[in-house]
């Protein structure tokens, strides 16, 4: 058998094994309301379902653009042949003008910063290409999307270090936390090169606060190193607090003025239209940086993953269209509140909270500690299994977005209709009323142990090589 | 191209990745491309400006692709009893649309007349043929390990195969004495010559039809190349982006058709690359496959396809056309007899310029021997050349150094990404240098 590099086959996907399951169990069993009423309800996709119907009729309204025509003539030949990296300048600046204006437009952004990729994932891998050699580190605040254990480190060779968040203060990222992993790398002998933060959070569904983002910077600047703010979640902020980007930050600082600091070259934004606009399948991501040489490197390296011509002009007319996009932006940021209180309401009905910092996302973070049997992650599994067998729906297990609590589960709302979300919850109301009667609540709230932190690392390094039908579900979803 | 930087004050360290020049931008290849880029030919608003020759592009069949469009509406748009709008922009399923798989194995079938079968699941689909000849490095070497590839090859080779994955590229020599043929002798000296700087071979990657050669690979090297591979235990890759592109079909024979004559025996170390960007002229498309006899690598691929999908509306589009049988028989036909009226124009232009081109059967481009022409026979000799042709003549041609060909004074001439006038235009600026080289060289 032919060797095959060290990528390819010990690192391989970085694949928590429990994932696999859910998915698995979901296509073996799907809900349907009418065909499979009793199958398992996907809620473990974080996809945003809800705002199809304002699209559909923007393009039924505009029907040329997708048919390859500007002002009535084709432009078939012209985009077919387009695949200059610099990206087209009017999806560019489309783009731009998107991101300000779901910054309520506090800062704007320039065309020639941004760096187009085939979606964030690419995006995110890409930056660490250009900010990181293999071997060296960029710290995470946990918990964060497990896709991240792929995208930043399989082909790159960088690794992650976490930055331990808890629940005693909602998973805010603090001063000590950040001091800790800096620590933690240190005794790995590993070079921190960066922090890499998504805001909004996922899975948390929090925007960052100002003084959270000012830590931040006050750390990079003192550490000399870079940040990296996904901001893919940004359009999805349903409630106040209002969402605040990094780039404001670094506007409003007066000591950052100063010359030698240039922090401002090393603060880089990921952006995407999956989430916020519903299309993961159009592969749309780009970077954004003051730092010329980023965008120089990035731009080169987007050859690899460029975004199809045929979607950028598409996308340069849709998101050209203002009027269009303000009222996208409200409509859809309702509809997901809305979406977001049926599904805390329904939670409270069955006896579970969720994180009340959520104010952004698809999902929410939902405490089930109570529901665990004991204070570790065998018991989260334990209990992760009974709602995927017991109960039908697919969630995603705090474990595997490296939550040092075990508990914890980030539960989807924007990827399937209310009627479908209200059953869920009904379901989910049973079991914790059948559930109450067998466990014992006393010590559910004491802190994580010793053994519950290495339990998780032990299953969660158990990075296994499959061959299968399994490898269908193996995207993480975000 | 670069960029360049005042640096006044240290500036915040990037990756030695980032810093690198393996991108290889700063290479005539890419010069070329700057002084066109600045002066670009226009019949009417600058007639005198540089003709771009360098640039693979496919440009002879658009009104085909234009006339489909037009007939099939639902390839480009959603609903209407098709698949809806919301359902194609949530697919982000690393494994590919099926019917667009199903229609680019058939597609790669017809291409090969039928002389090799496809499985579409062996498909992997990437954002265009650079992802996938990167992916595929990734995938079969490690950092620091070797890639032998025939000389002359593409230039973006340097940056495909290189930049990203720290792989090495050790040439295998070829030279005109036996048109640039790979011989086993030649693939002998570049396993040694790797062996010598400590590298570990793990695979070779020929292109065929070759770029910049534009010939399709001979039956006979195509059996020795599988055999050397075999005996030393190493993969095989074929980008047969061109494959589309040969002027006669029954003179393109891939390494799958011979696989499948020795029964798949040792298939697992054969990987094929295919892309539309010059078969249909689809560049700004990103439509680039791995195809892979070889399980793990399939598997492997599709993980890794996740950064470089391809845009899911696209492959709703291509897999309506591709899928439509009456037009892709006729596509590939007709394309294939424009691309062979437009070599035959150009072998006649130059050659009644005086200038011989490598006998050729395929591909957008021909190979062109300018070697009597050089004051000297060294890389300088041909670069002072190639400077000549592109500021005196306003052509950009690619000088043969640029795709690491051993002896000077080769050129890559594109003819398939102009009109018929503008290839009348360029020709007749060449003859007309050539006749004033002549008479001067008279004079003096």
């Amino acid at each position: 058998m032919k060797l095959l590099s060290t990528k390819a086959t010990c690192n391989s996907h970085g694949q928590d094994s429990s994932y696999f399951l859910g998915w698995e169990e979901y296509e073996k069993n799907p809900y349907d309301v009418v065909q499979n009423p009793k199958g398992i309800i996907q809620m473990g996709l974080a996809e945003n379902q809800l705002s199809f119907d304002l699209l559909e009729s923007w393009l039924a309204k505009n029907p040329d653009v997708a048919g390859f025509k500007r002002d009535g003539k084709s432009i078939f030949r012209e985009l077919a042949l387009f695949q200059d990296y610099h990206g087209l300048p009017s999806f560019k600046k489309a783009l731009v003008d998107f991101m300000a204006e779901i910054r309520g437009n506090k800062i704007t952004f320039d065309p020639n910063h941004i760096v187009l990729t085939a979606g964030a994932t690419s995006a995110n891998e890409t930056l660490m290409f250009c900010l990181a050699e293999q071997g060296e580190a960029f710290l995470l605040p946990t918990p964060y999307y497990p896709g991240f254990d792929r995208d930043l480190k399989w082909r790159t060779g960088v690794e992650i270090v976490p930055i331990q968040c808890t629940s005693s203060n909602n998973f805010q990222i603090t001063e000590s936390a950040l001091q800790q992993a800096h620590e933690e790398a240190k005794k790995k002998n590993l070079r921190v090169k960066g922090v890499l933060v998504t805001n909004p959070s996922n899975p948390l569904g929090t925007t960052m606060s100002k003084s959270e983002l000012n830590l931040l910077i006050d750390f990079i600047k003192d550490k000399d190193m870079h940040l990296i703010s996904d901001e893919i979640y940004s359009g999805t902020v349903f409630t106040s607090p209002n969402f605040v980007s990094v780039m404001e930050i670094l506007k409003e600082r007066n000591d950052l003025k100063d010359f030698d600091a240039n922090v401002s070259e090393r603060v880089h934004i990921v952006y995407s239209l999956s989430k916020d606009l519903g299309l993961p399948g159009f592969r749309v991501g780009a970077i954004y940086s003051e730092n010329d040489m980023v965008v120089a490197a990035a731009t080169k390296m987007s050859s690899f993953g460029l975004v199809s011509s045929q979607t950028q002009y598409l996308l340069s007319a849709m998101l050209g269209d203002k009027k269009f996009t303000r009222n996208y932006i409200s409509e859809n940021q309702k509809r997901l509140k809305k979406r977001q209180g049926m599904l805390v309401l329904g939670l409270q009905k069955a006896g579970i909270s969720c994180l009340k910092t959520n104010n952004a996302g698809l999902f929410c973070w939902v405490d089930m500690r109570n529901l665990l049997s004991s204070n570790t992650f065998e018991a989260e599994m334990e209990l992760w299994k009974k709602i995927l067998y017991n109960v039908k729906l697919n969630i995603s297990p705090g474990a595997s977005c490296h939550c040092t609590e075990p508990g914890w589960f980030r539960v989807c709302f924007a990827n399937m209709s209310e009627d479908t979300l209200n059953l869920a919850m009904k379901r989910l109301k049973d079991f914790v009323a059948n559930n109450n009667g067998e466990e014992c609540s006393s010590n559910k709230r004491t802190r994580s142990t010793q053994a519950s932190r290495s339990f998780s690392r032990k299953s969660l390094s158990n990075w296994v090589f499959r061959l299968s039908s399994r490898d269908r579900h193996e995207q993480e979803e975000r | 191209m670069g960029i360049e930087i005042e640096q006044s004050h240290p500036s915040v360290e990037l990756s030695s990745i980032a810093i690198s020049e393996t991108h290889g931008e700063n290479s005539p290849y890419f010069a070329g491309w700057k002084a066109y880029d600045e002066d670009p030919y226009h019949e009417i608003t600058n007639p005198s400006g540089v003709i771009q020759m360098g640039l693979a592009e496919n440009q002879v069949s658009f009104d085909l692709l234009e006339k489909y469009l037009e007939e099939n509406s639902e390839a480009s748009t959603w609903g209407k009893g098709g698949t809806s709008f919301r359902e194609n922009a949530l697919f982000q399923d690393y494994h590919g649309l099926k019917s667009f798989r199903k229609a680019m194995a058939s597609f790669m079938e017809k291409i090969r007349g039928n002389k090799a079968k496809f499985d579409y699941e062996r498909i992997v689909l990437t954002a265009g043929a650079t992802a996938a000849n990167e992916l595929l490095t990734f995938i079969l070497a490690n950092p620091g390990d070797a890639l032998l590839v025939p000389t002359p090859y593409y230039p973006g080779f340097d940056r495909d195969l290189r930049w990203r994955t720290g792989v090495n590229i050790v040439p295998i020599h070829c030279d005109s004495s036996n048109n640039f043929q790979i011989t086993l002798e030649a693939l002998e000296t570049a396993y040694k010559n790797a062996e010598s700087m400590n590298m570990k071979v793990k695979a070779v990657l020929i292109t065929n039809p070759s770029n910049p050669l534009g010939i399709a690979i001979q039956r006979s090297v195509l059996e020795d190349i599988l055999d050397f591979v075999t005996r030393k235990n190493i993969h095989l890759v074929s980008d047969e982006i061109y494959s589309g592109s040969v002027f006669s079909s029954h003179e393109f024979i891939s390494v799958a058709e011979i696989l499948e004559s020795r029964q798949y025996k040792d298939a697992e170390r054969v990987h094929i690359v295919y892309s539309l960007s010059k078969d249909l002229g689809l560049p700004g498309f990103r439509v680039g496959t791995i195809y892979s006899y070889n399980d793990k690598v399939v598997t492997t691929a599709r993980r890794m396809s996740s950064f470089t999908l391809i845009s899911s509306q696209t492959q709703h589009l291509l897999a309506s056309m591709l899928s439509d049988e009456s037009f892709t028989d006729n596509y590939i036909k007709i394309n294939r007899e424009r691309l062979r009226k437009r070599y035959d124009m150009i072998i006649e232009g130059l050659k009644s310029a005086g200038i011989e081109c490598l006998k050729g059967n395929a591909g957008l481009f021909c190979w062109m021997n300018m070697s009597p022409m050089l004051e000297n026979d060294t890389r300088e000799g041909e670069l002072k050349l190639w400077n000549e042709i592109l500021n005196e003549v306003k052509l950009n041609i690619s000088p043969g150094c640029s795709c690491h060909c051993s002896e000077p004074g080769w050129f890559r001439v594109c003819f398939a990404n102009m009109s018929e006038q503008t290839l009348e235009i360029a020709l007749k600026r060449i003859r007309d240098f050539m006749n004033n080289k002549d008479r001067k060289d008279i004079e003096n």
